[in-house]
């Protein structure tokens, strides 16, 4: 029997031990509509990374502001709102983390993971807002 | 074998030192602060060091994991040593596939493919 959706909401401190947190919920809920790993770990990784990049550098590590996450789970489809104070970004001008010349950088990797991860990555034209959406993905069939 | 807090286990053989991750997840940021601190005063203690990361019971990792595996890398590179990674599952292979590291990191099966050829 199909669940009706889940929606919500929650604002925390801008710092990353909130993060354990924030994915509790997040993992509970996908828990809760039976979502399979694959679904649960994929995410786990955005939602890691979006937090991770609204924290250091949307609010620059700003511990007095906040990050507000929204959320709409269902059956079939998990979608994530992560927004923060800061003054926003341009996503195209982010160095993909895959060129030669980026490659041993140790940092860099948040918004390519997200992008690998999740169906649907916006940014609001400020870009201190991203809307992330994941739909149910089929589980593999057993080995 | 000595414990290291918080998260690995090192054991030191003839040809290597293996560092086995103890925890499904490394999440908080001061974790993974201290597995930084840790790996890297094994590399600095040790001299040209043969060194195998184990991720058999890691079951979750994100960039910032592998953002400390690329400092660990170098750091072991300086000192003329040798970094192998080992017993990576399927699902966080994947996430070195997608980065692209698979083509930084000298990535084995097991421990005992890792200690094969071994300087």
């Amino acid at each position: 029997m199909s669940q009706g959706p889940t929606i919500g909401s929650m604002e925390v401190h801008s710092s990353l031990s909130a993060l354990e947190g924030v994915c509790k919920v997040i993992l509970d809920l996908l828990g809760r509509y039976k979502y399979g790993d694959e679904d649960i770990f994929a995410v786990h990784l955005a939602l890691e990374e979006a937090f991770s990049n609204a924290v250091e550098h949307g609010n620059r590590g700003d511990p007095n502001k906040t990050v507000r996450i929204d959320y709409a789970i269902d059956d079939k489809r998990v979608e994530l709102r992560l927004t923060d104070q800061g003054n926003g970004f341009d996503p195209q001008k982010v160095p993909d983390p895959r060129l030669e010349e980026n490659i041993t950088e140790a940092r860099g990797r948040g918004l390519l993971l997200i992008r690998a991860y999740m169906d649907q990555v916006e940014f609001t034209p400020k870009g201190n807002s991203v809307r992330m959406v994941r739909m149910r993905h089929p589980e593999p069939a057993p080995q | 074998m000595a414990e290291l807090k918080p998260s690995i286990s090192v054991e030191y053989t003839e040809k290597a030192t293996i560092v086995r991750f103890t925890d499904r997840k490394i999440l908080e940021e001061r974790d993974i602060r201290a597995l930084q601190d840790s790996l890297m005063s094994l590399v600095e203690q040790a001299g040209p060091l043969n060194l195998i990361l184990d991720f058999s019971n890691v079951e979750f990792l994100s960039s910032a994991i592998l953002g400390l595996l690329i400092r660990i890398s170098k750091r072991v590179a300086e000192q003329k040593g040798t970094l192998r990674l080992c017993g990576i599952n399927p699902r966080i292979y994947e996430v070195f596939k997608i980065t692209q590291l698979t083509k930084v990191f000298d990535i084995h099966k097991d421990i005992d493919s890792a200690l094969k050829g071994l300087p």
